[in-house]
């Protein structure tokens, strides 16, 4: 079978973390993995693999528009908004991993299938990727609750330099992502980086305020979500709960990477780089291949 | 020594650790107009993790926000009204430029010791808005001084007028803190300050050796009220200045009747190092902590020294508080286990 092209903008620790997990895929090859900093290591494992490569940013593309059909974004909110209207102008199918807020916001296990229909799709954050399933699932089995928090401590080594010094748009973009997911207005978002070594797996905690919580009805929910999440991203797994105390219930959640470009206690980059892909392979088997299921 | 050590009063900041973040309207107008004038050049007003941080990960405030500055900033005609934030639990859209618009006049930008980079969005915006601002690295004894140094820096670069070494756990020792604070004061161009906790005895003394070395602002607050064993007592740090000849400029009698007269009523027991305390000292880790140790070590009944001891281990910063109930749960497992091997 003829693989699907794509391209890779941002060759940090996102790009090049996708840009391995795209090189293992059997629908999907990498065509261009392009950024702007020549000190990147990403751009030398590029190379090393055999993969075009280039400084010159999205203008690469611009120049040879043929080189992907679907387009990872993995550089920064700010430069995805100059990015955005380019690649759609050029008729790219967008895959956004930054916090811009542009596109259609997609957690795969929850809506990626009219995801499929936009031009560009954004996945939120990392945080988001691994708390909106599981506040998801409280919804399901409590439509009523009022107020929902979620919380991601992060080992420093696995943020990147943009993630560090755009903190607030991780913030807001996660809330608000929470907030439309659930349908529940009063939604707060908390990321905390820990320095620890050796460093620690990504843990993520959602709590929810509700008045007599069902725990058995709540933990099937929760359960069955985290079933459907492991198809994608192996490493997701309950590691607390749920369990209830003062009408507080909190679900603790641990990723563990695969381990591709960053070593295993980075799950923040594996949630969001598996859903990446998982949306451009099915992308690509609906719309570009018209595979059936 | 002389009289450019200026004084930061976290009272109503860190004190709300230590009621579960409960103030009060009344507490917070009878504190402002107590220590009003006082010569304490800024009140901190707010939640203990500052602006944004009211949550069920680390406790709810009883009043918003912006009730809590606005009740102060009525009350506070000379001392400055300052705020507290920490990026990641709150951002410059919903918390900070609010915060600015009711009428803080100085803003502490807080983090962890080694992750300054995460301050710069915030402490460039409080400049913009023409109001100073301070950089404060957290959990401060985790980091070697080069390292420390290192981040001040950054602050420095992004405009901070000074950074405050927050000593969250209480852990520096004498010879550590002197060490530490000299090396910043002589490498850093702007001031030094230290936030010292109690839980080995050493608040007021750590200050003390903090100016010595070259420290220029000492954060405290008055009857030591705080996270834990409390914080450098601001009145007993002063009376001591006074009594060693150094001028400060506090009107000391005006700070011991706020202390006698209003934080006393506002504190729920006497600021003291109990056995907790004393433990999260030794393992270093965020004195903060301690309300909900004690909760999880009844629920789970485990050992509340255990489980700080545990926590230090796993090196937990501040705002990880959703781990206390994994480390107590693991800790409950391995007691029944080992209970179950020994039959």
């Amino acid at each position: 079978m003829k693989k699907v092209k794509v391209g890779i903008i941002g060759t940090g620790n996102i790009g090049t973390d996708l840009l391995i997990k795209v090189q293992r895929s059997e629908i999907l090859e990498c065509g261009l993995f392009a950024g702007k900093n020549p000190d990147s290591v990403g751009i030398r494992r590029a190379e090393k693999m055999g993969v075009r490569t280039s400084f010159n940013s999205i203008k690469e593309i611009q120049d040879d528009p043929d080189c992907c059909a679907i387009v990872f974004d993995a550089t920064s909110a700010q430069v995805h908004s100059f990015n955005a209207p380019i690649l759609t102008k050029l008729g790219k199918f967008v895959v956004d991993l930054t916090p811009s807020s542009i596109g259609k916001m997609c957690v795969p296990v929850v809506n990626l299938k009219e995801c499929l229909n936009s031009v560009n799709v954004n996945l939120i954050t990392c945080g988001g990727q691994a708390t909106i399933p599981i506040a998801y699932a409280l919804i399901k089995a409590h439509p009523e609750i009022g107020y929902i928090e979620v919380v991601a401590s992060i080992a420093s080594k696995s943020a990147g330099s943009g993630t560090r010094a755009n903190i607030d748009e991780y913030v807001l973009a996660t809330k608000e992502a929470v907030r439309i997911f659930t349908g529940v207005d009063q939604a707060k978002a908390i990321i905390i980086l820990n320095s620890a070594e050796p460093p620690v797996f990504m843990r993520n905690t959602v709590y929810a305020k509700i008045e007599k919580p069902n725990l058995e009805k709540i933990t099937e929910q929760v359960l069955i979500m985290a079933q459907k999440i492991q198809k994608y991203v192996p490493g997701y797994k309950i590691v607390l709960g749920p369990v209830v105390e003062n009408n507080r219930v909190t679900t603790m959640v641990e990723v563990a990477g695969r381990g591709d470009f960053l070593p295993k206690y980075s799950g923040n980059l594996d949630i969001i780089t598996c859903a990446a892909v998982n949306v451009a392979e099915e992308f690509a088997k609906k719309k570009i291949l018209r595979l059936k299921d | 020594m002389t009289k450019d050590i200026i004084f930061f009063d976290s009272t109503l900041r860190d004190g709300s650790h230590a009621i579960g973040h409960k103030l009060t309207v009344d507490n917070i107008r009878n504190y402002c107009t107590g220590i009003d004038g006082s010569g304490l050049h800024v009140v901190i007003v707010g939640h203990g993790n500052g602006l944004g941080a009211s949550s069920l990960q680390i406790g709810l405030s009883a009043l918003p926000d912006q009730e809590m500055l606005t009740t102060a900033r009525k009350a506070l005609k000379k001392t400055k009204l300052g705020a507290f934030l920490i990026p990641g639990l709150g951002t410059i859209k919903d918390n900070l430029a609010p915060a600015i618009d009711l009428g803080v006049d100085l803003v502490c930008v807080a983090c962890h010791c080694t992750e300054a980079d995460v301050t710069g969005q915030h402490i460039d915006y409080v400049r913009k808005r023409g109001k100073d601002v301070y950089g404060v690295l957290m959990m401060c004894h985790m980091a070697a001084k080069e390292k420390l140094l290192m981040e001040a820096k950054k602050m420095q670069s992004y405009g901070a007028l000074g950074v405050i070494l927050m000593d969250s756990a209480g852990a520096f020792d004498p010879n550590m803190l002197e060490e530490t604070v000299s090396f910043l004061s002589k490498k850093l161009d702007i001031p030094v300050g230290f936030h010292g906790h109690n839980n080995l005895g050493l608040a007021v003394s750590n200050s003390l050796t903090a100016i010595r070395s070259g420290a220029k602002i000492i954060d405290g607050t008055i009857r030591g009220f705080g996270a834990g064993a409390g914080n450098c007592q601001l009145e007993v740090f002063i009376g001591l200045l006074s009594r060693m000849k150094i001028e400060t400029g506090v009107d000391l009698y005006k700070l011991m009747d706020v202390s006698d007269g209003v934080v006393a009523k506002i504190m729920h027991k006497a600021q003291e190092i109990d056995s907790v305390s004393l433990t999260s000292g030794m393992a270093g880790v965020f004195s903060g902590f301690a309300p909900y140790v004690k909760k999880a070590a009844e629920r789970f009944s485990v050992d509340p020294r255990d489980i700080f001891i545990a926590l230090g281990k796993r090196k937990i910063v501040g705002g990880q508080e959703d781990f206390i109930i994994d480390v107590a749960l693991e800790i409950a497992n391995k007691k029944a286990k080992d209970q179950n091997l020994s039959f």
